[in-house]
């Protein structure tokens, strides 16, 4: 067990845990934070997806140990109080969700495409989003939802 | 026209209670209050200083903000918001004054607390219309007594009762504490279905803004202080059973609290349940933490004893093979004489159909919060029986009924997997254990190898034509482990003077359940796309080859146990033709057709395939879709799409298989999900607009598109597709033929 010092959602967070131990649990059983999703463990659904500099990464992949001093941003972080993110609202006017479970680490790994490129292509959408799994197939709508989002950016 | 309906609950389910009482009856439920910081509840209503339970289904504010609780499990079927829309509809209330609040488990108040089989909307439809209707009722009758008018002169509009004569007006609000006090109704009147105002017009997701700020939800999500992790270890194969644990390692280390066998098996497990009792005891760990918890996991060490045989995948794929070629000792439907039809006829068609075993992979894993005390048990979680896991539960602790509580919380997909609530039994044991509050995680690979797989199957087809290319002889002859896939009497029965149909069972100690469409899920598939091979050798047009048949239907029905409406079956099946310009031909786009009746519901589907890279890739799905009335029409397209993705996917991609009972996919990596860039560009999907109670809509769309799918891919590529899933080439089961 060791203490580390994280920044999440623009706060400093210290927990004592494992090295080892992936984000997505440091996030999950320290602080409480449960938008980031428990999928595989293996970075195969993305349901565990954060930001980390701005970038989409797999939590449940990222030892604590290699977080310190980088930042990272939850879904729990996107909206500015009231005001949702583009992305959030884009999903609300499709309904894209049925379960919802996937749809956290959907919508950051949209974050973080649009971020980089706010006016991808259709073979860009569907590369950035293909490491995602919805297993109530709402494949149709997210990618509509991306695509209203990137028009509001 | 008023449809005058008798209220058919006892009076039990509806527990009025006086004024004083305040909403009391509510408080003991709402354990989001605890799990959602208080800041981050935002509602968009006023919060009332005082509730008035009306009845189990309505509670109304003194500000007239209404709160409608929606009594099934949420699985991603919407029906957390259609529930409430129907009652609300009754009610007579503007929907933006109603709060949504999902229903604990309470078998005294609510009928079918089950989410299964398409049923939520279906069976609830009456109850939760009259729970509306009973409700504005009383209201009325509140003011009819504090105006002392008579009821009849009095309208209700969007949440007021309404006096025109006089014209005096009331929020529901104002009239709530007297209505509470009041008889309920014996008889009501129910809207005539062209009055709907919030019935038919798409509402959001009343958790959508939830989900898209990422908040906990779920029964993963689910924390309080003091709750300890549990994980388990079930045996790694079917068939074998924990003997010694060796724990000496794991027990030490950091957050580990304890580690011990259960047995979770009930003696009188419903039998539903027998089977996915696949694995009653296993291996708990106890700790702090979930990383910690699953690093002692990998560090006990067990032994494990064989009690019956390890099945391979090309065991099952041997003996279903065989079973086909075994006459049953009794047909499960036969009509007219298949065989002297067979011996006269000029063309006969025959093939085989077959697919593997699934898992459900419901993208939350299997979990649940359990705390038993000597006084009480609670769990609180996904489950789609949540009456089911309350008496098996209070039988396994050894606790009166009344002692034992079930909450549901959002469930992150269901797709059957949740009808089998053994995870929930297995909380509760280690938490009677364990001492503390426990939430059990299963791990991706604890719920993928657990079982309860949507079962193997196979199935043979003959068809015989006559000169004249009419088909005069069908037999079908199913096999599965766990039961056969082919239901007797649904079409082609009715439409072909001679009929067979046969089943055979394979019993199998790999578990199975039911998956999103059982059977049908299968069958759907396999008839739509043997009848597409019986059309061309007949040398017709699928469609019209079809529509042939259920003339016939129509007209002279063959028996008179036929499961399905003709009428309906061909309406859909032309509808979706005209919608797509069947007939039509586009350079580069290969057509598929298919249409197919389950849960109530008929369904006809085009699949638009174009090759991209040498891939076939579907472009595009046409769906027509007769359900009756729909009640909130965007989010019924979105479970539509999502049934049609459902099956692409796992026809194209997915499958378990064995070795020697060990299932060989044991996560994403090995078991294949359909992904954006697989599923369809676009769907279109057209419901049929006939005024008929609602039908099943969560699970009808699956079944024909794996038909449609491969009838496509067929003319894409030139070759039939027999085996799923289609994109393993040369294989049977899941298993490539040797």
């Amino acid at each position: 067990m060791s203490v580390f010092k994280l920044k999440v959602n623009n706060e400093i967070k210290e927990v004592n845990v494992a090295p080892d131990t992936p984000v997505l649990w440091v996030l999950r059983d320290h602080l409480q934070l449960y938008g980031a999703k428990y999928g595989c463990g293996i970075g195969q659904c993305g349901a565990c997806t954060v930001l980390v500099d701005g970038v989409g990464t797999r939590s449940c992949m990222l030892p604590v140990s290699a977080a310190e001093g980088r930042d990272i941003t939850t879904i729990e972080g996107l909206a500015e109080g009231d005001k949702l993110h583009p992305v959030q609202e884009a999903w609300l006017e499709h309904d894209v969700s049925q379960c919802g479970y996937c749809q956290s680490g959907q919508i950051m790994t949209a974050v973080g495409l649009l971020s980089k490129n706010p006016q991808p292509t259709d073979e860009e959408i569907e590369a950035a989003m293909n490491g995602h799994i919805c297993r109530c197939g709402t494949y149709v709508r997210i990618r509509k939802a991306v695509k209203t989002a990137s028009q509001k950016l | 026209m008023e449809d005058i309906i008798k209220t058919n609950y006892n009076r039990r389910s509806f527990l009025k209670v006086s004024a004083a009482a305040g909403g009391g009856l509510m408080l003991g439920f709402n354990w989001l209050a605890g799990c959602v910081p208080a800041a981050k509840e935002k509602t968009s209503v006023a919060i009332p200083d005082e509730w008035y339970d009306i009845n189990a289904f309505l509670k109304i504010g003194n500000n007239g903000v209404v709160t409608i609780f929606s009594p099934n499990p949420e699985i991603g079927q919407n029906v957390k918001t259609a529930m409430p829309m129907i009652v609300a509809e009754e009610l007579d209330v503007d929907w933006s004054q109603v709060v949504v609040e999902q229903a604990p488990l309470d078998a005294a108040k609510y009928r079918r607390q089950v989410a299964g089989g398409s049923q939520s909307i279906r069976q609830g439809w009456q109850s939760l219309r009259m729970a509306g209707a009973t409700a504005r009722r009383m209201l009325m009758e509140a003011a009819a007594q504090k105006w002392q008018v008579p009821v009849e002169e009095l309208t209700t509009q969007a949440g007021s009762v309404i006096h025109e004569t006089s014209g005096r007006q009331a929020g529901y609000g104002e009239l709530a504490d007297l209505a509470a006090t009041l008889e309920v109704p014996a008889e009501v009147a129910l809207k005539d279905p062209k009055d709907f105002s919030i019935i038919g017009h798409s509402t959001k997701n009343v958790d959508g803004p939830k989900i898209v700020r990422g908040e906990p939800l779920y029964g993963l999500d689910y924390y309080e202080e003091g709750m300890l992790t549990a994980m388990i270890i079930h045996p790694p194969a079917f068939g074998i059973r924990p003997g010694k644990v060796d724990d000496s390692a794991a027990r030490n280390m950091p957050g580990i609290k304890d580690i011990f066998v259960i047995n979770s098996k009930p003696a009188s497990a419903p039998d539903q349940w027998q089977k996915t009792f696949a694995f009653p005891e296993m291996v708990a760990i106890v700790g702090d933490s979930t990383w910690q918890v699953m690093q002692a996991k990998r560090a006990v060490r067990v032994e494990w004893e064989r009690v019956s045989p390890g099945i391979s995948t090309s065991d099952y794929r041997n003996d279903l093979t065989a079973l086909l070629e075994v006459e049953p000792a009794k047909p499960a439907r036969l009509d007219g004489n298949p065989e002297q039809a067979f011996a006269r006829a000029a063309k006969v068609v025959e093939s085989s159909y077959s697919a593997p075993y699934l898992a459900h992979n419901t993208l939350e894993p299997m979990n649940f919060f359990a705390r038993v005390t000597p006084d009480k048990a609670e769990l609180i979680g996904p489950v789609q029986t949540p009456e089911r896991l309350w008496k098996t539960t209070a039988e396994v602790l050894d606790m009166p009924l009344e002692k034992v509580s079930v909450q549901m919380t959002r469930q992150g997909g269901g797709f059957g997997r949740r009808l089998y609530g053994h995870f929930g039994v297995e909380a509760a044991v280690i938490a009677q254990r364990t001492g503390k509050p426990i939430k059990l995680i299963y791990s991706r690979e604890d719920d993928m190898t657990y079982g309860t797989y949507r079962p193997a199957y196979k199935v043979k087809y003959r068809a015989a034509l006559d000169a004249n290319n009419r088909l005069i002889g069908f037999h079908v002859r199913g096999a599965g482990t766990h039961g056969s896939p082919v239901f007797a009497n649904r079409f082609p029965a009715g439409a072909v003077d001679n009929y067979l149909a046969e089943n055979h069972n394979l019993d199998s100690n790999i578990s199975t359940g039911a998956w999103r469409a059982p059977r049908s899920n299968f069958i759907a598939g396999a008839e739509q796309a043997f009848l597409d091979e019986v059309a061309e050798a007949a040398g017709q047009d699928p469609v019209a080859f079809r529509l042939t048949l259920f003339e016939r239907a129509i007209n002279n029905p063959v028996g008179s146990d036929n499961d399905y409406d003709a009428q309906r079956y061909a309406g859909v099946i032309r509808l979706v033709a005209e919608k797509a310009g069947w007939g039509k031909e586009t350079p580069g786009v290969y057509r598929g057709f298919a249409a197919y009746y389950c849960h109530n519901s008929y369904v006809a589907e085009i699949v638009d395939v174009v090759m991209k890279n040498a891939q076939p890739q579907v472009q595009k799905v046409w769906c027509a879709i007769d359900c009756g009335i729909v009640v909130n029409p965007d989010a019924a397209r979105n479970q539509v799409e999502g049934g049609i993705v459902d099956g692409i996917g796992h026809a194209m991609f997915s499958a378990m298989t064995f070795i020697e009972g060990e299932p060989l996919q044991k996560n994403f990596d090995t078991y294949r999900m359909i992904r954006m860039k697989e599923a369809p560009r676009e769907i279109e999907v057209f419901f049929v607009d006939n005024g008929i109670d609602p039908t099943g809509l969560g699970e009808p769309a699956l079944p024909p598109v794996q038909g449609a799918l491969a009838n496509a891919l067929y003319r894409a590529t030139g070759r039939r597709y027999y085996h799923q899933p289609f994109m393993m080439p040369n294989s049977e089961l899941g298993m490539a033929l040797s």
